[in-house]
Protein backbone atom coordinates (compact mmCIF):
# COMPACT_ATOMS: atom_id res chain seq x y z
CA UNK A 1 0.00 0.00 0.00
CA UNK A 2 1.34 3.21 -1.11
CA UNK A 3 1.93 6.52 1.71
CA UNK A 4 -0.53 8.46 -0.16
CA UNK A 5 -3.42 5.41 0.44
CA UNK A 6 -2.23 4.67 4.20
CA UNK A 7 -3.07 8.41 4.67
CA UNK A 8 -6.40 8.13 2.85
CA UNK A 9 -7.26 4.84 5.27
CA UNK A 10 -6.03 6.41 8.08
CA UNK A 11 -7.91 10.03 7.36
CA UNK A 12 -11.41 7.66 6.78
CA UNK A 13 -10.73 5.76 9.85
CA UNK A 14 -10.21 9.30 12.17
CA UNK A 15 -13.77 10.50 10.65
CA UNK A 16 -15.40 6.46 11.98
CA UNK A 17 -13.47 7.64 15.64
CA UNK A 18 -15.23 11.28 15.22
CA UNK A 19 -18.48 9.23 14.42
CA UNK A 20 -18.45 6.88 17.25
CA UNK A 21 -17.56 10.42 19.74
CA UNK A 22 -20.37 11.88 18.28
CA UNK A 23 -22.66 9.34 18.71
CA UNK A 24 -21.67 8.47 22.49
CA UNK A 25 -20.23 12.22 23.96
CA UNK A 26 -22.89 14.59 22.43
CA UNK A 27 -25.18 13.99 24.85
CA UNK A 28 -22.84 13.98 27.75
CA UNK A 29 -23.85 15.59 30.59
CA UNK A 30 -20.56 17.85 30.76
CA UNK A 31 -20.47 18.43 27.24
CA UNK A 32 -23.95 19.94 27.51
CA UNK A 33 -23.55 22.30 29.90
CA UNK A 34 -19.80 23.47 29.13
CA UNK A 35 -20.24 23.51 25.87
CA UNK A 36 -24.31 25.10 25.82
CA UNK A 37 -25.31 25.83 28.38
CA UNK A 38 -22.45 27.71 30.12
CA UNK A 39 -21.43 30.19 27.48
CA UNK A 40 -25.03 31.22 26.91
CA UNK A 41 -25.46 32.41 30.28
CA UNK A 42 -22.20 33.90 30.65
CA UNK A 43 -23.19 36.11 28.23
CA UNK A 44 -26.73 37.22 29.16
CA UNK A 45 -25.17 38.11 32.76
CA UNK A 46 -22.88 40.46 30.56
CA UNK A 47 -25.53 41.74 28.33
CA UNK A 48 -28.45 41.64 30.12
CA UNK A 49 -29.14 45.48 31.26
CA UNK A 50 -26.93 47.36 29.29
CA UNK A 51 -27.69 49.32 26.59
CA UNK A 52 -25.18 47.27 23.64
CA UNK A 53 -26.49 47.08 20.10
CA UNK A 54 -27.01 43.31 19.03
CA UNK A 55 -24.42 44.04 16.58
CA UNK A 56 -21.83 44.38 18.97
CA UNK A 57 -23.14 41.28 21.14
CA UNK A 58 -22.87 38.78 18.27
CA UNK A 59 -18.87 38.49 17.46
CA UNK A 60 -18.66 37.96 21.58
CA UNK A 61 -21.14 35.30 21.58
CA UNK A 62 -20.27 33.70 18.29
CA UNK A 63 -16.20 33.52 19.71
CA UNK A 64 -17.73 32.16 23.00
CA UNK A 65 -20.00 29.81 21.87
CA UNK A 66 -17.61 28.31 19.40
CA UNK A 67 -14.33 28.43 21.74
CA UNK A 68 -16.74 26.79 24.52
CA UNK A 69 -18.21 23.93 22.17
CA UNK A 70 -14.96 23.47 20.44
CA UNK A 71 -12.91 22.70 23.89
CA UNK A 72 -15.74 20.96 25.89
CA UNK A 73 -15.62 17.33 23.68
CA UNK A 74 -12.19 16.78 22.93
CA UNK A 75 -10.66 17.14 26.31
CA UNK A 76 -13.12 14.54 28.00
CA UNK A 77 -12.85 11.80 25.61
CA UNK A 78 -9.50 10.43 26.22
CA UNK A 79 -9.99 10.34 30.22
CA UNK A 80 -13.27 8.98 29.61
CA UNK A 81 -12.32 5.99 27.08
CA UNK A 82 -9.64 5.24 30.04
CA UNK A 83 -12.25 5.48 32.60
CA UNK A 84 -14.54 3.04 30.79
CA UNK A 85 -11.47 0.50 29.58
CA UNK A 86 -12.22 0.72 25.85
CA UNK A 87 -8.67 2.79 24.72
CA UNK A 88 -7.14 -0.16 24.66
CA UNK A 89 -9.09 -2.20 22.13
CA UNK A 90 -8.86 0.92 19.86
CA UNK A 91 -5.14 1.40 20.28
CA UNK A 92 -4.20 -2.77 19.31
CA UNK A 93 -6.41 -1.61 15.81
CA UNK A 94 -5.18 -0.72 12.88
CA UNK A 95 -5.01 3.07 13.78
CA UNK A 96 -1.90 5.23 14.16
CA UNK A 97 -2.09 7.23 17.91
CA UNK A 98 -2.03 10.08 15.47
CA UNK A 99 -5.62 8.85 13.87
CA UNK A 100 -7.05 8.45 17.27
CA UNK A 101 -6.46 11.81 18.55
CA UNK A 102 -7.64 13.73 14.91
CA UNK A 103 -10.84 11.35 15.29
CA UNK A 104 -11.44 13.14 18.85
CA UNK A 105 -10.33 16.68 17.65
CA UNK A 106 -12.52 16.10 14.55
CA UNK A 107 -15.56 15.06 16.98
CA UNK A 108 -14.95 17.86 19.01
CA UNK A 109 -14.65 20.59 15.31
CA UNK A 110 -18.06 19.44 14.12
CA UNK A 111 -19.59 19.61 17.42
CA UNK A 112 -18.55 23.81 17.68
CA UNK A 113 -19.45 24.39 13.91
CA UNK A 114 -22.67 23.28 14.10
CA UNK A 115 -23.68 25.45 17.40
CA UNK A 116 -21.70 27.75 16.04
CA UNK A 117 -23.61 27.98 12.45
CA UNK A 118 -26.70 27.75 14.42
CA UNK A 119 -26.09 30.82 16.28
CA UNK A 120 -25.24 33.04 13.41
CA UNK A 121 -28.82 31.80 11.56
CA UNK A 122 -30.50 32.88 15.28
CA UNK A 123 -28.46 35.98 14.42
CA UNK A 124 -29.65 36.19 10.61
CA UNK A 125 -33.28 35.54 11.91
CA UNK A 126 -32.82 38.46 14.12
CA UNK A 127 -31.83 40.78 10.99
CA UNK A 128 -27.83 40.74 11.64
CA UNK A 129 -26.37 41.49 8.67
CA UNK A 130 -23.27 40.20 7.84
CA UNK A 131 -20.91 41.36 5.50
CA UNK A 132 -18.41 38.59 4.61
CA UNK A 133 -20.41 35.60 5.06
CA UNK A 134 -18.10 33.47 3.32
CA UNK A 135 -15.11 34.96 5.43
CA UNK A 136 -16.81 34.11 8.56
CA UNK A 137 -17.73 30.70 7.67
CA UNK A 138 -13.73 30.57 6.66
CA UNK A 139 -13.22 31.49 10.07
CA UNK A 140 -15.64 29.61 12.07
CA UNK A 141 -13.88 26.19 10.34
CA UNK A 142 -10.61 27.38 11.63
CA UNK A 143 -10.87 28.52 15.00
CA UNK A 144 -12.86 25.12 15.25
CA UNK A 145 -10.24 23.20 14.55
CA UNK A 146 -7.78 25.18 16.55
CA UNK A 147 -9.83 25.55 19.40
CA UNK A 148 -10.48 21.35 19.62
CA UNK A 149 -7.04 21.07 18.91
CA UNK A 150 -6.50 23.29 21.79
CA UNK A 151 -8.76 21.32 23.84
CA UNK A 152 -6.87 17.86 23.63
CA UNK A 153 -4.14 19.34 25.01
CA UNK A 154 -5.85 19.90 28.26
CA UNK A 155 -5.97 16.19 28.61
CA UNK A 156 -3.07 14.93 27.92
CA UNK A 157 -2.02 14.08 31.25
CA UNK A 158 -3.11 10.17 31.23
CA UNK A 159 -5.84 10.29 33.96
CA UNK A 160 -9.46 8.27 33.74
CA UNK A 161 -10.64 11.49 36.07
CA UNK A 162 -12.58 13.47 33.40
CA UNK A 163 -13.92 15.91 36.13
CA UNK A 164 -9.99 17.14 37.12
CA UNK A 165 -9.20 17.71 33.35
CA UNK A 166 -12.58 19.61 33.33
CA UNK A 167 -11.71 21.45 36.01
CA UNK A 168 -8.09 22.09 34.33
CA UNK A 169 -9.75 23.15 30.76
CA UNK A 170 -11.81 25.29 32.37
CA UNK A 171 -8.62 26.88 34.69
CA UNK A 172 -7.76 27.87 31.08
CA UNK A 173 -10.24 28.63 29.27
CA UNK A 174 -12.27 31.42 31.58
CA UNK A 175 -9.52 33.68 31.37
CA UNK A 176 -8.88 33.24 27.94
CA UNK A 177 -12.53 34.49 27.75
CA UNK A 178 -11.86 37.69 29.17
CA UNK A 179 -8.37 38.41 27.70
CA UNK A 180 -9.94 38.04 24.30
CA UNK A 181 -11.86 40.77 23.03
CA UNK A 182 -15.06 39.58 23.52
CA UNK A 183 -16.93 41.84 26.40
CA UNK A 184 -14.45 45.08 26.02
CA UNK A 185 -13.33 45.52 22.01
CA UNK A 186 -9.34 45.19 21.71
CA UNK A 187 -9.14 49.44 20.57
CA UNK A 188 -10.59 49.75 23.76
CA UNK A 189 -8.23 47.91 25.78
CA UNK A 190 -5.35 49.17 27.57
CA UNK A 191 -2.14 48.58 25.70
CA UNK A 192 -1.07 45.53 28.20
CA UNK A 193 -4.18 44.63 28.01
CA UNK A 194 -3.93 44.42 23.80
CA UNK A 195 -0.56 42.44 24.50
CA UNK A 196 -1.85 39.99 26.83
CA UNK A 197 -4.94 39.68 24.53
CA UNK A 198 -2.19 38.63 21.54
CA UNK A 199 -1.93 35.13 23.57
CA UNK A 200 -5.07 34.30 23.11
CA UNK A 201 -6.00 32.25 19.47
CA UNK A 202 -9.78 33.48 19.89
CA UNK A 203 -8.79 37.40 20.15
CA UNK A 204 -8.11 36.66 16.43
CA UNK A 205 -11.47 34.98 15.90
CA UNK A 206 -13.62 37.48 17.95
CA UNK A 207 -11.58 40.25 15.49
CA UNK A 208 -12.69 38.40 12.37
CA UNK A 209 -16.16 38.26 13.82
CA UNK A 210 -15.98 42.12 14.23
CA UNK A 211 -14.98 42.12 11.00
CA UNK A 212 -17.61 40.39 9.29
CA UNK A 213 -21.02 41.86 11.37
CA UNK A 214 -19.67 45.06 12.71
CA UNK A 215 -17.04 45.86 9.52
CA UNK A 216 -14.48 47.43 12.09
CA UNK A 217 -12.03 44.78 13.04
CA UNK A 218 -8.86 46.00 15.05
CA UNK A 219 -5.90 43.66 12.84
CA UNK A 220 -6.27 43.12 9.24
CA UNK A 221 -8.22 39.86 8.38
CA UNK A 222 -4.90 38.19 6.79
CA UNK A 223 -3.46 38.79 10.09
CA UNK A 224 -5.62 37.10 11.91
CA UNK A 225 -6.06 34.17 9.60
CA UNK A 226 -2.02 34.02 9.43
CA UNK A 227 -2.23 33.41 13.23
CA UNK A 228 -5.13 31.26 13.62
CA UNK A 229 -3.30 29.10 10.90
CA UNK A 230 -0.03 29.35 13.24
CA UNK A 231 -2.13 28.64 16.05
CA UNK A 232 -3.39 25.67 14.67
CA UNK A 233 -0.43 24.15 13.77
CA UNK A 234 1.04 24.67 17.20
CA UNK A 235 -1.82 22.90 18.68
CA UNK A 236 -2.20 20.16 16.69
CA UNK A 237 1.28 19.14 16.62
CA UNK A 238 1.54 19.56 20.75
CA UNK A 239 -1.21 17.35 20.97
CA UNK A 240 -0.54 14.72 18.62
CA UNK A 241 2.88 14.85 20.25
CA UNK A 242 1.98 14.66 23.98
CA UNK A 243 -0.87 12.10 23.39
CA UNK A 244 1.46 9.72 21.51
CA UNK A 245 3.47 9.81 24.55
CA UNK A 246 0.84 9.53 27.27
CA UNK A 247 -1.53 7.28 25.50
CA UNK A 248 0.21 3.90 26.54
CA UNK A 249 0.29 5.10 30.04
CA UNK A 250 -3.67 5.41 30.46
CA UNK A 251 -3.96 1.76 30.32
CA UNK B 1 8.29 -9.30 4.39
CA UNK B 2 5.92 -12.07 4.35
CA UNK B 3 3.26 -14.23 5.76
CA UNK B 4 4.06 -17.22 3.50
CA UNK B 5 6.38 -19.17 6.35
CA UNK B 6 5.05 -21.20 9.07
CA UNK B 7 5.85 -19.41 11.72
CA UNK B 8 2.73 -16.65 13.10
CA UNK B 9 4.68 -15.18 15.94
CA UNK B 10 8.79 -14.77 16.30
CA UNK B 11 9.83 -13.21 19.53
CA UNK B 12 13.68 -12.65 19.64
CA UNK B 13 15.46 -10.72 22.60
CA UNK B 14 12.22 -8.43 23.45
CA UNK B 15 12.52 -6.56 26.59
CA UNK B 16 10.17 -4.37 28.37
CA UNK B 17 11.68 -1.99 31.43
CA UNK B 18 9.43 0.29 33.96
CA UNK B 19 12.42 2.58 35.73
CA UNK B 20 14.19 -0.06 37.37
CA UNK B 21 11.94 -2.81 36.76
CA UNK B 22 12.38 -5.10 33.91
CA UNK B 23 8.93 -6.46 33.46
CA UNK B 24 10.04 -8.33 30.52
CA UNK B 25 13.63 -9.06 30.26
CA UNK B 26 15.26 -10.47 26.89
CA UNK B 27 12.48 -13.26 26.25
CA UNK B 28 12.81 -15.13 22.91
CA UNK B 29 10.05 -17.60 21.68
CA UNK B 30 7.97 -18.48 18.25
CA UNK B 31 4.33 -19.51 17.55
CA UNK B 32 3.37 -21.72 14.60
CA UNK B 33 0.87 -21.01 12.70
CA UNK B 34 -2.73 -22.79 13.15
CA UNK B 35 -1.67 -23.28 16.93
CA UNK B 36 -2.72 -22.41 20.44
CA UNK B 37 -0.17 -21.03 22.06
CA UNK B 38 -0.72 -20.26 26.07
CA UNK B 39 1.56 -17.38 27.93
CA UNK B 40 1.12 -18.80 31.30
CA UNK B 41 2.21 -17.03 34.62
CA UNK B 42 1.42 -15.81 38.34
CA UNK B 43 0.15 -12.13 38.20
CA UNK B 44 3.07 -9.46 37.62
CA UNK B 45 4.87 -11.87 35.84
CA UNK B 46 5.21 -9.96 32.41
CA UNK B 47 1.91 -11.98 30.27
CA UNK B 48 0.10 -8.65 29.47
CA UNK B 49 3.01 -6.68 29.01
CA UNK B 50 4.01 -9.11 26.45
CA UNK B 51 0.86 -9.23 24.87
CA UNK B 52 0.45 -5.67 24.48
CA UNK B 53 4.45 -5.27 23.07
CA UNK B 54 2.72 -7.72 20.18
CA UNK B 55 -0.55 -5.96 19.69
CA UNK B 56 1.19 -2.58 19.57
CA UNK B 57 -0.73 -1.14 22.55
CA UNK B 58 3.06 -0.03 24.26
CA UNK B 59 6.75 -0.29 22.34
CA UNK B 60 9.17 -2.50 23.68
CA UNK B 61 12.60 -1.12 25.17
CA UNK B 62 14.89 -3.78 22.92
CA UNK B 63 14.56 -6.86 20.92
CA UNK B 64 12.16 -7.66 17.85
CA UNK B 65 8.96 -9.05 17.31
CA UNK B 66 7.38 -10.07 14.28
CA UNK B 67 2.94 -11.15 13.90
CA UNK B 68 2.05 -12.96 10.84
CA UNK B 69 5.75 -11.63 9.13
CA UNK B 70 5.11 -7.70 9.95
CA UNK B 71 6.72 -6.03 12.75
CA UNK B 72 4.69 -5.92 15.77
CA UNK B 73 2.68 -2.94 16.29
CA UNK B 74 2.93 -1.96 12.63
CA UNK B 75 -0.79 -0.95 11.12
CA UNK B 76 0.12 -4.27 8.69
CA UNK B 77 0.33 -6.35 12.19
CA UNK B 78 -2.72 -4.89 13.84
CA UNK B 79 -4.83 -5.24 10.22
CA UNK B 80 -4.51 -9.17 10.49
CA UNK B 81 -4.49 -9.73 14.21
CA UNK B 82 -7.96 -9.71 16.45
CA UNK B 83 -7.28 -8.55 20.11
CA UNK B 84 -8.99 -9.30 23.28
CA UNK B 85 -7.40 -7.14 25.86
CA UNK B 86 -7.23 -8.07 29.78
CA UNK B 87 -10.41 -6.05 31.27
CA UNK B 88 -11.25 -4.70 28.30
CA UNK B 89 -15.12 -2.98 27.72
CA UNK B 90 -17.32 -2.39 24.72
CA UNK B 91 -18.59 0.99 23.86
CA UNK B 92 -21.86 0.46 26.66
CA UNK B 93 -24.02 3.07 24.92
CA UNK B 94 -23.82 1.11 22.27
CA UNK B 95 -25.02 -1.63 21.37
CA UNK B 96 -23.79 -5.04 20.94
CA UNK B 97 -24.61 -4.79 17.03
CA UNK B 98 -23.49 -1.28 16.96
CA UNK B 99 -20.21 -2.07 18.58
CA UNK B 100 -19.19 -5.30 16.37
CA UNK B 101 -20.14 -2.26 13.04
CA UNK B 102 -17.66 0.28 14.84
CA UNK B 103 -15.12 -2.43 14.89
CA UNK B 104 -16.05 -3.83 11.32
CA UNK B 105 -15.34 -0.10 9.71
CA UNK B 106 -12.20 0.48 11.74
CA UNK B 107 -10.73 -2.88 10.30
CA UNK B 108 -12.28 -1.70 7.16
CA UNK B 109 -14.47 -4.99 6.69
CA UNK B 110 -16.94 -4.02 3.79
CA UNK B 111 -20.74 -3.07 5.03
CA UNK B 112 -22.14 -6.07 3.85
CA UNK B 113 -19.18 -8.33 5.12
CA UNK B 114 -19.94 -6.43 8.41
CA UNK B 115 -23.63 -7.26 8.42
CA UNK B 116 -23.30 -11.27 7.40
CA UNK B 117 -20.70 -11.59 10.16
CA UNK B 118 -21.74 -9.82 12.84
CA UNK B 119 -25.35 -11.65 12.63
CA UNK B 120 -23.24 -15.41 11.93
CA UNK B 121 -21.15 -14.11 15.23
CA UNK B 122 -23.53 -12.73 17.62
CA UNK B 123 -25.92 -16.15 16.79
CA UNK B 124 -22.47 -18.15 18.00
CA UNK B 125 -22.47 -16.85 21.30
CA UNK B 126 -25.90 -16.74 21.95
CA UNK B 127 -25.93 -12.76 21.71
CA UNK B 128 -27.93 -12.18 19.06
CA UNK B 129 -31.31 -11.98 20.54
CA UNK B 130 -30.29 -8.79 22.57
CA UNK B 131 -27.79 -7.67 19.84
CA UNK B 132 -30.13 -4.11 19.76
CA UNK B 133 -29.45 -3.39 23.82
CA UNK B 134 -27.01 -1.18 24.96
CA UNK B 135 -23.66 -3.27 26.97
CA UNK B 136 -24.53 -1.58 29.24
CA UNK B 137 -27.46 -4.23 30.22
CA UNK B 138 -24.89 -7.34 29.37
CA UNK B 139 -23.30 -9.21 32.58
CA UNK B 140 -19.82 -9.90 32.19
CA UNK B 141 -20.04 -12.59 30.84
CA UNK B 142 -21.76 -11.66 27.77
CA UNK B 143 -19.55 -8.35 27.84
CA UNK B 144 -16.95 -11.01 27.05
CA UNK B 145 -18.48 -13.03 24.54
CA UNK B 146 -19.30 -9.41 23.07
CA UNK B 147 -15.39 -8.57 23.21
CA UNK B 148 -14.13 -11.76 22.13
CA UNK B 149 -16.44 -11.81 18.39
CA UNK B 150 -15.41 -8.04 18.20
CA UNK B 151 -12.19 -8.99 17.79
CA UNK B 152 -13.08 -12.08 15.23
CA UNK B 153 -15.26 -9.44 12.97
CA UNK B 154 -12.14 -8.98 10.33
CA UNK B 155 -11.71 -12.36 10.14
CA UNK B 156 -8.33 -12.35 11.92
CA UNK B 157 -5.37 -14.33 10.95
CA UNK B 158 -4.21 -14.39 14.78
CA UNK B 159 -6.21 -13.95 17.82
CA UNK B 160 -4.62 -12.04 20.65
CA UNK B 161 -6.68 -13.39 23.89
CA UNK B 162 -5.43 -11.87 27.76
CA UNK B 163 -6.98 -13.71 30.31
CA UNK B 164 -10.26 -14.43 28.09
CA UNK B 165 -11.95 -15.98 30.64
CA UNK B 166 -10.86 -14.40 34.27
CA UNK B 167 -14.00 -13.37 36.82
CA UNK B 168 -16.47 -15.62 34.18
CA UNK B 169 -18.93 -17.90 35.61
CA UNK B 170 -18.79 -21.61 34.18
CA UNK B 171 -20.80 -21.23 31.21
CA UNK B 172 -19.41 -18.25 29.66
CA UNK B 173 -16.01 -19.73 30.12
CA UNK B 174 -16.80 -23.24 28.48
CA UNK B 175 -18.72 -21.58 25.89
CA UNK B 176 -15.39 -19.31 24.97
CA UNK B 177 -13.12 -21.98 25.58
CA UNK B 178 -14.94 -24.34 22.70
CA UNK B 179 -15.75 -21.46 20.95
CA UNK B 180 -11.32 -20.83 20.51
CA UNK B 181 -11.40 -24.89 20.27
CA UNK B 182 -13.23 -24.19 17.11
CA UNK B 183 -11.66 -21.29 15.72
CA UNK B 184 -8.60 -22.81 15.67
CA UNK B 185 -9.81 -25.94 13.80
CA UNK B 186 -10.72 -23.58 11.47
CA UNK B 187 -7.27 -22.52 11.36
CA UNK B 188 -6.74 -19.56 13.14
CA UNK B 189 -3.54 -19.48 15.38
CA UNK B 190 -3.91 -18.03 18.69
CA UNK B 191 -2.25 -16.52 21.81
CA UNK B 192 -3.39 -16.86 25.05
CA UNK B 193 -2.30 -15.57 28.45
CA UNK B 194 -4.09 -16.98 31.87
CA UNK B 195 -2.78 -18.32 35.38
CA UNK B 196 -5.42 -21.01 35.11
CA UNK B 197 -3.44 -24.18 34.23
CA UNK B 198 -6.69 -25.95 33.51
CA UNK B 199 -7.31 -23.48 31.04
CA UNK B 200 -3.86 -24.24 29.86
CA UNK B 201 -4.02 -27.47 29.91
CA UNK B 202 -7.21 -28.17 28.00
CA UNK B 203 -6.50 -25.78 25.18
CA UNK B 204 -2.91 -25.01 24.23
CA UNK B 205 -0.75 -26.94 21.70
CA UNK B 206 2.37 -25.37 23.64
CA UNK B 207 2.77 -22.75 26.62
CA UNK B 208 5.57 -20.62 27.83
CA UNK B 209 5.80 -20.78 31.58
CA UNK B 210 6.71 -17.27 32.31
CA UNK B 211 8.20 -15.76 36.01
CA UNK B 212 9.63 -12.53 36.55
CA UNK B 213 9.89 -11.34 33.10
CA UNK B 214 11.86 -14.01 32.08
CA UNK B 215 10.41 -17.41 30.30
CA UNK B 216 11.35 -20.62 32.39
CA UNK B 217 10.10 -23.29 30.39
CA UNK B 218 8.29 -23.94 26.79
CA UNK B 219 6.66 -27.04 26.21
CA UNK B 220 3.55 -29.08 25.59
CA UNK B 221 1.50 -29.20 28.62
CA UNK B 222 1.95 -32.93 28.89
CA UNK B 223 5.91 -32.78 28.40
CA UNK B 224 6.11 -29.90 31.07
CA UNK B 225 3.88 -31.76 33.96
CA UNK B 226 5.92 -35.30 33.14
CA UNK B 227 9.20 -33.39 33.14
CA UNK B 228 9.14 -32.31 36.90
CA UNK B 229 10.80 -35.02 39.08
CA UNK B 230 10.09 -35.77 42.57
CA UNK B 231 6.68 -34.70 41.99
CA UNK B 232 4.63 -37.60 41.52
CA UNK B 233 2.29 -38.67 44.37
CA UNK B 234 -0.06 -41.09 45.63
CA UNK B 235 -3.27 -39.69 47.05
CA UNK B 236 -4.90 -41.73 49.59
CA UNK B 237 -8.37 -41.37 51.74
CA UNK B 238 -9.06 -43.94 54.96
CA UNK B 239 -11.96 -44.98 57.07
CA UNK B 240 -11.15 -42.93 59.69
CA UNK B 241 -9.31 -39.56 60.95
CA UNK B 242 -5.80 -40.19 60.93
CA UNK B 243 -2.81 -38.55 62.30
CA UNK B 244 -0.35 -37.47 59.08
CA UNK B 245 2.90 -38.15 60.93
CA UNK B 246 3.32 -42.16 60.11
CA UNK B 247 2.52 -40.88 56.38
CA UNK B 248 5.49 -38.87 56.71
CA UNK B 249 8.03 -41.19 57.79
CA UNK B 250 7.27 -43.94 54.97
CA UNK B 251 9.79 -44.88 52.67
CA UNK B 252 10.69 -42.42 49.64
CA UNK B 253 7.89 -40.00 51.37
CA UNK B 254 9.13 -36.50 50.70
CA UNK B 255 6.00 -34.50 52.27
CA UNK B 256 2.90 -34.46 52.84
CA UNK B 257 -0.42 -32.43 52.24
CA UNK B 258 -3.85 -32.40 53.45
CA UNK B 259 -6.34 -32.14 50.44
CA UNK B 260 -10.06 -32.02 52.10
CA UNK B 261 -10.74 -35.75 53.37
CA UNK B 262 -7.20 -37.10 51.21
CA UNK B 263 -3.96 -36.92 51.62
CA UNK B 264 -1.30 -36.19 49.21
CA UNK B 265 2.28 -37.71 49.94
CA UNK B 266 4.59 -36.51 47.18
CA UNK B 267 7.40 -39.16 46.19
CA UNK B 268 10.07 -40.17 43.45
CA UNK B 269 8.79 -43.91 43.56
CA UNK B 270 5.18 -44.03 43.92
CA UNK B 271 5.68 -48.14 43.74
CA UNK B 272 7.61 -47.80 46.98
CA UNK B 273 5.34 -45.75 48.75
CA UNK B 274 2.49 -47.56 47.61
CA UNK B 275 4.09 -50.87 49.28
CA UNK B 276 5.12 -49.42 52.61
CA UNK B 277 1.44 -47.72 52.62
CA UNK B 278 -0.38 -50.70 52.24
CA UNK B 279 1.91 -52.17 55.31
CA UNK B 280 1.39 -49.68 57.76
CA UNK B 281 -2.53 -49.82 56.59
CA UNK B 282 -2.37 -53.38 57.72
CA UNK B 283 -0.38 -52.99 60.92
CA UNK B 284 -2.67 -50.36 62.50
CA UNK B 285 -6.02 -52.34 61.41
CA UNK B 286 -7.33 -49.48 59.37
CA UNK B 287 -9.21 -49.66 55.90
CA UNK B 288 -8.04 -47.64 52.85
CA UNK B 289 -11.43 -45.91 51.67
CA UNK B 290 -9.44 -44.84 47.99
CA UNK B 291 -5.88 -44.22 46.58
CA UNK B 292 -4.21 -43.36 43.94
CA UNK B 293 -1.11 -42.82 42.02
CA UNK B 294 -1.19 -39.20 40.48
CA UNK B 295 1.52 -37.76 37.92
CA UNK B 296 2.64 -34.16 38.16
CA UNK B 297 -0.06 -31.61 37.56
CA UNK B 298 0.63 -28.55 35.78
CA UNK B 299 -0.15 -26.52 38.59
CA UNK B 300 2.69 -28.63 40.42
CA UNK B 301 4.46 -28.12 37.52
CA UNK B 302 4.09 -24.34 37.77
CA UNK B 303 4.90 -24.05 41.47
CA UNK B 304 8.34 -26.18 40.34
CA UNK B 305 9.33 -23.95 37.81
CA UNK B 306 8.10 -20.50 39.23
CA UNK B 307 8.75 -21.35 42.97
CA UNK B 308 5.46 -19.42 43.81
CA UNK B 309 1.98 -20.64 44.80
CA UNK B 310 -0.49 -19.05 42.57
Amino acid sequence: MSDIAIVCQQAKRAWIIASKDIRIYYSKGPVVIFGILFPIFLFLSFAVGRNLTVEFLMPGLLGMVLFFTATSISPAVAPWETQARTLERLMSSPLTSHTIILGDILASFVFGVLISLMSVLAGMVLDIKISQPLILILGIILAGFCFSSMGLIFSAAPTSMPSTIMMLSAMVKFPVVFISGIFIPLAQLSEWGRIISFVSPLTYFTDIARHCIQNQGYLPLGIDFMVLLAFNFLFLVSAMKLHEKTMPKRI
Amino acid sequence: MGTHSSIAIKVSDLTKRYGKLTAVDHISFEVKKEEIFGFLGPNGAGKTTTVRMLTGVIEADGGKALVMGYEAGSLKAKQVAGVVPEMANAYVDLSGWKNLKLMGEIYGVPKNVIKDRSEELLKKVNLYSRKDEPVRSYSKGMRQRLILVMALISDPEILFLDEPTSGLDVQSSRMIRDFLQELNSDGKTIFLTTHQMDEANQLCDRIAIINRGVIVKIDSPERIRTAIKGMHSVEVSFDRVVDDHFLTSLSEVKSVKKKGDKFRLYTENPGETVVALVNQVAERNMKIVSLNVLLPSLEDAFVALTGREE
